[in-house]
């Protein structure tokens, strides 16, 4: 067990809820969750199964979930497990169901995509190392002291401001659910011939 | 005694918040086992209460009136075959039934029973509530999927369709009743406790709340919250008539009972959201308007007077067996349980005068806490007994009918409720 990162953690902690309350096993969590997160990961480009890999992406999300809810951030691990776990995974799944599972894991997959895959994947290590290296850089020295108990209510006053004023996403966030609902109605036309 | 047991006990917080681990612990335990003792006295009513719609008499062999049926059904299920049919794919048949149960009972952690009567106090609570159970209909999905068969695969389609399109009316509903939490103080809250309160605070229980706004989302959300836990006239997923048994037709022994067990887990907790988002949670009626202490008092009796009442009618059902000699071990059996119900009523009653009549003691505390309880149980009972009397009353939908009701009556109405909300909400107070 690393001790600094229980240091570290037990230092967030304590700047989120106060001093004296000490956390539970945070480090044996925290690698029990990234742990399963890896594993869901690496079952959904291994397994044949389409329906073996649905539930290992479950798996992988729901992982991902708890660690946003180690982070303080109960708003954003909820709105994973609603929007990801629940929703678009049950669609997912809908999906497979209909296909047919025998002739599906004979195809060879990646069979022509493959060298995006690759250039994606080195692209995505790159970022991740160069985030790493200069992590100190670009992050603040320590969280931001936001308290559990109103993360709800500050996610909501960053995209939509305070009271009279206007919050600092308001425009991004209205833009983004125009283009869902350009993405929805794109799907009715392509799908319906006669509307 | 060590201290983390002891220093827990004056405190008026959940112990998820005190942060005390042991306590959250056997709060858990007492909750499943409340939960599981509720799903099969749930049981029983469900069979009693359906003979009687129908003019029958129900289970009455095995015990008097039938009280030991579930349990003699319990070790049936236990003790039959389990089976996994070979075409099966075996690790996902045997993980569906336990997806399901966990999703059921998960949500449990956030359901305020009282004002410190709850695992824990989430501020994502009711937010938890909804995703954790909508995690259930995987559980389904699934099972229908790994039976490797026709009607288990129909019976799945059909469930995860019917839940996603339910589960939006359902949200817009509970969105308008998470806007009314803000109406006085100016920001609202998703805490499950939070609701509840600001009902106190606002002196009215949601459902009356800019009437008929209120009730039209209560009502909304309780034709959602049926079809989202697969119950008549929505059971679609298990219509007996066209696809044998749904998507647990190739279930058996104890892994059915374990999706029975889900299902009924699942029905008690999303009524209980409907008791807290809309009829006041834990509150007694008149919290405010009538807080002299001996109006106290007059409530705290009713627990006692509700076991009494059991226990009364336990009597006369003892009295009016037949008196042929057959009858000698269940009128003995339903005296003894009379007696019990009675004890139960003593008891509380006992409790209930001792903490009315003094204060800051153990048995004040005990006498509120179980008021909060009961007050809380008994509105979810009513709503299991509604759920009993759609499906002994209505017809079951046809799918298309079913659509059609998602997603052109309930979703419109949920979204002008919503709108309507905001704006009266800005415009009143």
């Amino acid at each position: 067990m690393n001790p600094g990162l229980h240091q570290a953690l037990i230092a967030v902690y304590t700047t989120n809820t106060g001093p004296g309350m000490e956390p539970v096993a945070t480090p044996f969590f925290f690698y029990l969750l990234s742990g399963l997160a890896i594993a869901g990961g690496f079952l959904v480009i291994t397994r044949r199964n389409p329906v073996h890999c649905a539930l290992a992406l479950i798996v992988t999300l729901i992982a991902v979930a708890n660690l946003y809810l180690m982070l303080y951030a109960p708003f954003v691990a909820a709105v994973q497990i609603i929007v990801y776990a629940g929703g678009i995974m049950v669609l997912f799944l809908f999906v497979i169901m209909l296909v047919s599972i025998e002739r599906a894991s004979r195809d060879r997959r990646f069979n022509r995509f493959w060298p995006v895959g690759l250039a994606t994947a080195c692209g995505l290590l790159a970022l991740f190392v160069s985030a790493f290296v200069k992590g100190r850089a670009l992050f603040p020295d320590r969280m931001i002291a936001i308290p559990e108990g109103s993360n709800t209510q500050q996610v909501a006053s960053m995209l939509y401001g305070e009271a009279g004023r206007m919050g600092q996403y308001t425009f991004a966030f209205e833009i983004a659910s125009l283009l869902l609902l350009v993405a929805i109605l794109g799907a009715v036309i392509m799908t319906k011939k006669k509307i | 005694m060590p201290n983390f047991v002891m220093s827990y006990l004056g405190s008026t917080v959940t112990p998820g918040e005190a942060g005390n681990q042991f306590w959250a612990l056997v709060y858990v335990l007492i909750i499943f086992a409340g939960v599981s003792l509720a799903v099969v006295a749930m049981n029983w009513f469900e069979r009693k209460a359906l003979a009687h719609f129908q003019i029958r008499l129900g289970p009455m062999r095995v015990g008097p009136h039938g009280l030991l049926q579930p349990i003699a059904d319990a070790l049936k299920l236990m003790l039959k075959e389990d089976i996994i049919p070979a075409e099966a794919d075996q690790f996902v048949f045997w993980v569906a039934p336990l997806i399901g149960l966990l999703a059921a009972f998960t949500v449990y952690i956030v359901i305020p029973f009282g004002p410190s009567q709850a695992v824990s106090d989430m501020n994502i609570g009711i937010l938890f509530m909804l995703g954790v159970l909508s995690l259930g209909v995987l559980g389904i999905v699934v099972a229908g999927w790994a039976s490797n068969s026709h009607y288990p695969l129909i019976g799945a389609l059909r469930s995860s369709a019917q839940m996603v399109s339910y589960e939006v009316a359902m949200g817009l509903a509970v969105v308008s009743a998470v806007l009314m939490t803000s109406m006085k103080t100016g920001t609202g809250t998703l805490s499950m406790i939070g609701i509840v309160e600001s009902q106190q605070q606002q002196g009215i229980w949601f459902i009356f709340k800019f009437f008929p706004l209120g009730f039209v989302a209560f009502v909304c959300f309780v034709i959602a919250m049926i079809a989202e836990t697969n119950r008549a006239p929505f059971d679609m997923a298990e219509a007996e008539s066209e696809l044998t048994a749904g998507y647990h037709t190739e279930y058996s022994g104890l892994r059915w009972s374990l999706f029975m067990l889900a299902e009924y887990a699942a029905m008690i907790a999303v009524s209980s959201i409907a008791v807290t988002l809309w009829l006041g949670g834990w509150l007694r009626p008149f919290p405010n308007l009538l807080r002299a202490p001996a109006w106290d008092l007059i409530f705290s009796l009713f627990p006692s007077l509700t076991f009494g009442a059991l226990a009364a009618i336990a009597v006369v059902g003892a009295m009016r067996m037949p008196a042929h000699s057959y009858f000698k071990v269940q009128r003995i059996g339903l005296a003894a349980f009379a007696a019990l119900l009675g004890l139960i009523a003593l008891f509380l009653l006992v409790i209930a005068i001792a903490g009315r009549s003094s204060d800051a003691t153990v048995a004040a505390r005990l006498c509120e806490g179980i008021d909060y309880v009961y007050w809380f149980v008994l509105k979810v009972s009513l709503f299991m007994y509604l759920f009993i009397w759609c499906r002994a009353t209505w017809p079951r939908y046809r799918f298309d009918q079913l659509m059609r009701v998602g997603w052109k009556v309930l979703l419109p109405i949920t979204l002008v409720v919503l709108i309507l909300t905001a704006i009266v909400g800005v415009i009143v107070p």
